[in-house]
């Protein structure tokens, strides 16, 4: 499968990466040759991984995600990486076309994203109504009583097509859907006055963490994931791309900012210690914890940015553009994943929905279960690397079709979607 | 996606394979506690005082209505409570009462906490909550300054408080996402120093071990019985441990 998956990756990355005009070369942090980054494919890949092991029930292997390790988790690093490669993507195309252009691709983009939710949304109808009808522990009366809401399909379906109704782990596409309808506005600020806009995110931010701005849902609560919270990270992703990243190479240079992150990383892990580990339960000081707690997902606590930030800073450092893993046919699964983020997103889900109910329907003891539940992971992951390869080889051939037609490529397929 | 069905199918029949081996090293259902889930370091004073200086120990649990079972209330956990805290400390008079706040939020309970304090002075509350909220999906912040609320009343009332947060419920984990309730139910535990008995995390032990099947699909009333029994011995052990019941019964016998 390697071989073939290089033999296909080769000419699609060389077909798709438009040469970089000579302004632009430099925005990219230790400007690239090929013009893709390929280490956002490879971070942004893992992501999806993650937020796939992560959303299947516990397990060992959840072990292996690393929220178990610090404050942040894998949908930081998807956020960033989006910002990053949309504003890399659109921020050209609007150079190139125009605001218009670049604004019209953008929404059709947004579209796509929001198609692939309402179709998630269906599988979700689905897998609920059928634990509603078949399911009947009395231990459960109540928590069983929130799926009242299938008496009303009516208004929900509704609410779920205003985004408002949403299940859970299924928070991640309306707020990319939000932060992508503010994209044309970003970029326009950003091609002017690239840290001015960065500014008025962290003041966004700040207000949003005074104030308390959020947006309701439905029945009742908020968004899950605030995206007047969120809008920081994926802001700091665009600045980084349109030459954000180059001015802070100094400080990413230096041994104090390593020292800083490194010590940074290590507290934090630590701090999960005592959470995983009940004997440890008790090892942080009480001024500590009541200053620190709750580290609210929600609003991305500053502590979970931080942590990213730290988590980027010794990652760049470490691993160079330049490493020639990134070419090995072992890491091919997760780049090629990272590169058709929202369709292998999108069967991530899936996938956590199926295992889910294989897991539920599957009798067995608890060394059963233990297998299953791996055998389900690795199924997984194995399938959406089978997807992500079977996507790429088509957009190479249709990318291959339109060449000879003499139409360009699209923003899409030059720089990753999403 | 019908490529990841089938795929699946066929890693259920490989898994089945290894079903035959597993079960035969399955023991039966002991439903233990692990040592750090079954006691706290926070104290009740009120409590450990009440049974050194009166003998009697009022328990007051309000609870949703995962706090009792529906046709077979004798069954729930807060009578198995009673019954195992009489069997622990037999020179001890032991009255369990429950206050059910069927779908109430932790903001609308802990509203009422003064009002129902007045009628009865139980010397210990064992709080129930978070499903209502988790159910809504109340804002953590607005769930978290109601439990402080609450905690604050029946503390000022005079009484210790237990926490007990939400029941571990995985064929739910789809529509209810209970970390943020969790995790606010243990700050404001850690800032009020009361113990928190964490029924979420007992009873994902009990799933995980195979002590019960929480993902059956339709298990009948027996399993229901057996779980609100093993939570009623863990929760007085819990309150036994916490309040070092064991050497003020024994400082009583010296």
């Amino acid at each position: 499968m390697t071989s073939v998956a290089d033999r296909i990756a080769g000419p699609a990355l060389a077909g798709g990466a438009v040469p970089l005009p000579i302004g632009l070369a430099p925005t990219v942090s230790s400007a690239p040759v090929s013009g893709r980054e390929l280490r956002l494919d490879l971070f942004r890949g893992l992501a999806l991984w993650l937020i796939y092991i992560d959303h299947l029930p516990t397990s060992l292997l959840t072990w292996l995600t690393i929220r178990n390790y610090g404050f942040s988790d894998a949908t930081e690093i998807f956020i960033f990486i989006s910002g990053y490669t949309a504003s890399f993507v659109y921020g050209r195309a609007m150079r190139d076309a125009g605001f218009v252009v670049a604004t019209a691709r953008i929404l059709r983009r947004v579209w796509q994203i929001y198609v692939a939710h309402v179709f998630l949304f269906t599988i979700f109808l689905a897998e609920i109504s059928y634990v509603a009808t078949s399911f009947e522990n009395p231990l459960y009366t109540e928590e069983m009583g929130i799926l009242d809401f299938l008496k009303q399909p009516d208004i929900t379906i509704v609410q779920a097509l205003l985004l408002r109704f949403r299940p859970v782990n299924m928070d991640v596409l309306p707020l990319y859907i939000v932060l992508m309808l503010f994209l044309p506005l970003i970029l326009l600020l950003m091609q002017r006055r690239a840290d001015i806009t960065l500014a008025l995110s962290v003041l966004l931010y700040a207000v949003t963490l005074q104030y308390d701005l959020h947006l309701s849902a439905y029945p009742n609560g908020v968004w899950a994931f605030n995206p007047f919270a969120w809008q920081l990270l994926f802001v700091f992703g665009a600045w980084c791309a349109q030459g954000g990243a180059k001015r802070m190479s100094r400080i990413l240079s230096s041994r104090i900012t390593l020292w800083i992150a490194l010590g940074y990383l290590l507290a934090a892990f630590y701090v999960t210690l005592t959470w995983n580990i009940a004997a440890m339960n008790s090892w942080l000081p009480r001024w500590l914890e009541q200053w620190m707690y709750p580290i609210n997902k929600t609003d991305l606590d500053v502590l979970r940015f931080v942590h990213f930030l730290a988590l980027a800073a010794v990652t760049v450092r470490f691993l160079r553009q330049d490493w020639p893993g990134l070419k090995s046919p072992w890491l091919r699964p997760l780049i090629l994943c990272g590169q058709h983020s929202l369709e292998i997103f999108c069967i991530g889900v899936f996938l956590a929905f199926a295992g889910h109910f294989v897991l539920a329907e599957a009798a067995g003891g608890a060394v059963f279960h233990v297998v299953l539940h791996a055998l389900v992971s690795a199924a997984g992951i194995l399938i959406m690397s089978g997807a992500a390869w079977l996507i790429s080889w088509y957009k190479h051939s249709a990318d291959k079709s339109a060449r000879t037609k003499g139409t360009i490529g699209n923003a899409d397929l030059a720089g990753g979607s999403l | 996606m019908r490529s990841s069905s089938g795929a699946i199918l066929g890693l259920t029949l490989l898994a089945g394979f290894t079903m035959a081996a597993a079960c035969a090293e399955e023991a039966p259902p002991a439903c233990q506690v692990p040592a750090s889930l079954q006691s706290s370091d926070s104290p009740l004073p009120r409590v450990t005082q009440a049974v050194k200086d009166a003998h009697a120990l009022n328990i007051l649990v309000a609870g949703s209505r995962s706090s009792t079972i529906p046709s077979a209330e004798s069954n729930a956990y807060p009578a198995r409570l009673q019954a195992y805290l009489k069997e622990g400390l037999p020179s001890v008079t032991v009255n369990v009462s429950v206050e059910l706040q069927i779908k109430k939020t932790a903001a609308e309970v802990a509203a009422g906490f003064a009002r129902l304090l007045e009628n009865k002075k139980p010397t210990l509350v064992i709080w129930q909550t978070g499903t209502v909220d988790a159910m809504r999906s109340v804002d953590p912040d607005e769930f978290r300054a109601a439990i402080d609320q609450g905690v604050a009343a029946l503390q000022k009332a005079g009484t210790d408080v237990i926490l007990m947060n939400l029941q571990y419920s995985p064929r739910t984990e789809s529509v209810i996402s209970p970390p943020p309730y969790l995790d606010n139910l243990r700050v404001v535990a850690q800032q009020y120093d009361v113990p928190l008995f964490d029924r979420f995390a007992i009873m994902q032990q009990w799933n995980d071990s195979g002590d019960f099947d929480l993902f059956s699909a339709s298990p009948g009333l027996n399993l229901v019985k057996r779980v609100h029994d093993c939570r009623g011995r863990a929760l007085s052990k819990f309150v036994i441990d916490t309040a070092h019941l064991d050497t003020a019964k024994q400082n009583r016998q010296n």
